[in-house]
């Protein structure tokens, strides 16, 4: 029932943009007032959040090594997967911020009679994943033209290429179809994959539906509900927004808004959220260190004052089976007063 | 403590009504019961062992009593609340791993069934992202502004009582082997949430026997066995009688003695007991086999660290040992034997916590001038390291014909593998050695699987918790036994010779389990020797 409620908060959030953008005088509301808002709130929250993790300390070199670590000569050293120097993190980080390098070690296990377990490589998470975030990549890149004037070739060029197929007309994107597949996916394994059925909260099927509706309201304005949108006013309000001079022309529809409102929600929600894995993901300690913690010392700065149980006090507890076990001593065995008084009339007995 | 016969297990695991074997549980994780009853849970830390550790200067673990899991009320300290939720606070400012752990997750579920807890148990609290849960949702609730506001809508929920018994049970559920956070996206490492359940629940007094009193043992005596001085090098001298019956080699090492070279630390175990005796027969014929000149320390004599189980206090206090008597007796550098999480700590932690180790050289093998550069700043090398080394440059007179009754696979130790990245050092040791076969790729090195009992709970009260999580260890031993007729398990740990021999006599029974430096004391030439027949190598009975 979780994803059931994230549908309805998305379900009040096209209503209330829907709504209110048809009170006159609200389009400013909902055009200009809110998207301020929201790259406001989202600005300053991922700059909060980056900056609370920041000021805690990274106290141990806590590395998690996938691969052979730098070692002797005759030992294949494995750059990527157990960095030793900076370049070679960088080069890991990429792997991993790029390439989505540890899901693509993803496995499926199974259990047999036996007992037999198996695991099969299992790459789809990886693949829907890629396609998720990089459509969506593009997607942002493309709504540059939106904001920018004159649109710069560089996203000319992405634009041509990824309608190329040219089909409809306008021609669809790709990236379109590629985010939509991917959240679909994505929203679906978490139905139907036992584990993260049983594991997924509100907080997982809220920004899918959120970004699902997003592109789909996107691809409604460009495909089929065109008649209330002006291309021109829109772009107009968009350069007026980063220009900080923002027009509302009236002749924009309703399925805009609701667009736009459903973008700045995600910006909103972006900073509190596990979004931030965005940011999450270069500051993960397990990924970003190098693995020479032997070769070189990692400073902890709170560093507690601690010390052993002091050798002084392990040997005058145990100092007498030392010596008696001829095990070397720092200090060598005192006779106990009482003894060496008995001992001495004994010797003089004899 | 019974476990149920091999059949019986061997069934529940693939059938019984588990997440893993795909029945899900009706109602949400935050409403299965926390039960706990014989069997299922390590036994707490006996009284007199808190109090003493509660003691010792820089630790810190009061209250300090009797109690029992099984019972309602876990004396708690009345604040114990507060304690918690400040102890969190704390350690979110201490850890960036912590707060970005917290933070990060999605919940891709790409780590659900890569812990060998949940394979074995199919207990939905023991996929990693849910063990994390147990925690995240205590930090939603009382960190996060999302939590604040949305509460349980936001994944968060009130910390109570049954949620630290829940912490006990999972984080004590749990290896801290790290295989999942090589899975994970992120790099989550749940090893890094268990540290904080646990440390957290030490500071309301709970904590389980099998790692305090380890740890008050080593502090005292130390090593974790609770050896004194004498018996520990009567122990070692055993040995070397031992190889002097086989091979009439007299080997007398030294202990505690001023202007060695080298110091040698290996974990108490080696010393103590089978198989792990072995491994140390193996270290002693490899030193005197070199000639090199070294000692064991009995001050020293734990190259384990349980306080990697605790806290980092703890870990500290324990660890600053080796430095403090390198210091003392004035050596060059250190070598360490066989140990997992020792390794991890060593690698990690040790330069950080106690170091600069600047009374130390940079490590230079004696024999054949190699400059471990890898170690410039810790000045501890790992033996296989050193093994590896003495093999290519030729000082190892080695007749693999001598381990002609094995046939090894071998086990990459979780904390070696994903810890320090020592993969291959071992592998070529045993290329040298042993005909050897490896286990699946993805059983093995970066992926490979925990013995099941590690960070502590190799304890007998839980062993068929044991035979659970180490089934996956196991079933990958089962399938190269089948193939290739495999019939002994190497390791480079000790923790895992002791629970690997367990896990093998259940599921495995025709395996056995070596160190690799038995393997290699089993193969070397050393001159004068004069060794018959040796079916079985260093195991062999002689009368």
């Amino acid at each position: 029932m979780k994803y059931a409620f994230s549908f309805l908060a998305v379900i009040a959030l096209i209503l209330i943009a829907w709504l209110g953008s048809l009170i006159p005088g609200m389009q400013y509301f909902f055009g200009v007032a809110v998207p301020y808002l929201a790259v406001l709130v989202f600005l300053g929250g991922f700059i909060y959040r980056v900056v609370q993790w920041a000021k805690s300390p990274v106290p141990f070199p806590i590395q998690t090594t996938c691969g052979q670590g730098k070692s002797l000569d005759f030992i294949t050293h494995n750059k990527l997967e157990s960095p030793d120097t900076s370049g070679q993190v960088v080069g890991r980080m990429a792997l991993e911020v790029l390439l989505f390098r540890s899901l693509f070690r993803n496995t499926k296990s199974e259990l047999y009679d036996g007992p037999k377990i198996t695991y099969e490589s299992s790459k789809w998470l990886w693949l829907f994943a890629l396609l998720f975030h990089y459509s969506f990549l593009v997607v942002i890149i493309r709504h540059m033209r939106m904001f920018l004037n004159p649109v710069p070739a560089l996203i000319g060029y992405l634009d041509w290429a990824d309608s190329m197929f040219e089909i409809g007309t306008p021609a669809m994107y790709m990236t379109t179809a590629g985010l939509l597949t991917g959240v679909l996916y994505l929203f679906g394994r978490r139905l139907f994959n036992r584990h993260v059925r049983y594991l997924s909260l509100a907080n997982d099927y809220f920004p899918l539906v959120l970004i699902f509706s997003i592109a789909a309201t996107g691809a409604l304005m460009r495909h089929f509900l065109r008649d209330g949108i002006d291309i021109v006013a829109i772009k107009e309000l968009a350069v007026g927004l980063v220009t900080f001079h923002p027009t509302i022309s009236a002749d924009i529809g309703s399925i805009f808004y609701i667009h736009l409102f459903l973008v700045c929600t995600l910006l909103v929600y972006f900073p509190f959220s596990k979004l931030m894995h965005l940011g999450g993901v270069f500051m993960s300690p397990t990924r970003n260190l190098k693995n020479n913690s032997r070769a070189v010392r990692y400073i902890n700065p709170w560093n507690p004052d601690i010390k052993p149980h002091s050798y002084a006090a392990y040997e005058d507890e145990f100092r007498e089976f030392m010596v008696e076990a001829n095990i070397p001593v720092e200090k060598e065995l005192e006779p106990p007063p009482e003894e060496a008084a008995e001992a001495a009339p004994e010797k003089k007995e004899e | 403590m019974s476990v149920p016969k091999l059949e019986q297990l061997s069934k529940s695991v693939v059938q019984g009504p588990s997440l893993a074997t795909g029945a899900i549980p009706k109602v949400d994780w935050t409403e299965l019961p926390v039960e706990f009853k014989s069997g299922n849970y390590a036994y707490p830390a006996k009284k007199d062992k808190v109090e003493y550790l509660n003691s010792q200067k820089g630790l810190y673990f009061p209250n300090a009593r009797e109690w029992s899991p099984e019972d309602d009320d876990w004396k708690f300290p009345e604040n114990w609340k507060e304690i918690i939720i400040k102890g969190l606070a704390e350690r979110l400012n201490k850890f960036r791993s912590l707060k970005i752990f917290m933070d990060c997750c999605v919940r891709c579920g790409a780590c659900a069934d890569k812990c060998h807890f949940f394979l074995g148990t199919g207990d939905p609290r023991n996929m990693p992202v849910m063990r994390a849960e147990l925690l995240r949702s205590i930090y939603r609730n009382d960190f996060t502004l999302a939590g604040k506001v949305l509460g349980k809508m936001a994944g968060g929920r009130e910390l109570t009582v049954g949620v630290l018994k829940e912490w006990f049970m999972y984080s004590y559920q749990c290896t801290e082997c790290r295989r999942c956070s090589v899975f994970c996206p992120y790099g989550i490492d749940t090893a890094e949430i268990t540290m904080m359940m646990r440390e957290l629940l030490h500071l309301v007094g709970v904590g389980i026997n099998w790692i305090l009193e380890p740890v008050s043992n080593s502090n005292r005596t130390g090593n974790h066995m609770g050896l004194q001085p004498h018996t520990f090098k009567d122990n070692v001298d055993f040995l070397a009688d031992d190889i002097e019956n086989l091979t009439g080699i007299r080997i007398t090492p030294t202990f505690n003695r001023k202007g060695a070279e080298v110091l040698f630390i290996t974990p108490s175990a080696d010393v103590f007991a089978e198989p792990g005796l072995y491994t140390a027969m193996g270290y002693l014929l490899l030193f005197e086999h070199i000639g090199i000149d070294y000692t064991w320390s009995t001050y020293a004599s734990e190259g384990g660290n349980f306080g990697l189980f605790t806290n980092n206090e703890s870990m500290k206090k324990l660890n600053a040992k080796m430095y403090a008597e390198a210091r003392r007796l004035g050596v060059k550098f250190i070598i360490g034997g066989e140990c997992g999480h020792m390794w991890r700590v060593l690698h990690q932690y040790m330069d950080t916590m106690n170091g600069p180790a600047d009374f130390l050289e940079v490590p230079k093998s004696p024999m054949t001038g190699t400059v471990f550069s890898n170690a410039a700043s810790t000045k501890m090398v790992h033996i296989s390291e050193f093994t590896a080394d003495l093999i290519k440059h030729g000082k190892l007179s080695i007749d693999k014909s001598r381990n002609s009754h094995v046939k090894a696979t071998f086990h990459d130790s979780c904390n070696p593998a994903r810890a320090m990245g020592l993969l291959d050092e071992p592998r070529y040791i045993l290329d040298h050695v042993v005909d050897w076969v490896e286990m699946p790729e993805n059983t093995i090195r970066e992926r490979t699987f925990c013995c099941g009992s590690g960070t502590g709970l190799n304890t007998d009260e839980i062993m068929e918790l044991r035979m659970r999580s180490g089934l996956p260890r196991a079933n990958a031993v089962k399938y190269v036994e089948d193939r290739h007729g495999v019939n002994t398990l190497a390791c480079v740990c000790a923790i895992d010779r002791a629970t690997l021999t367990s896990l093998m006599g259940y599921w495995n029974p025709n395996v056995t389990v070596c160190g690799i430096s038995e393997l290699v004391g089993n193969s070397l030439v050393m001159d004068g020797e004069t060794r018959g027949e040796l079916e079985e190598g260093l195991r062999t009975m002689v009368f």
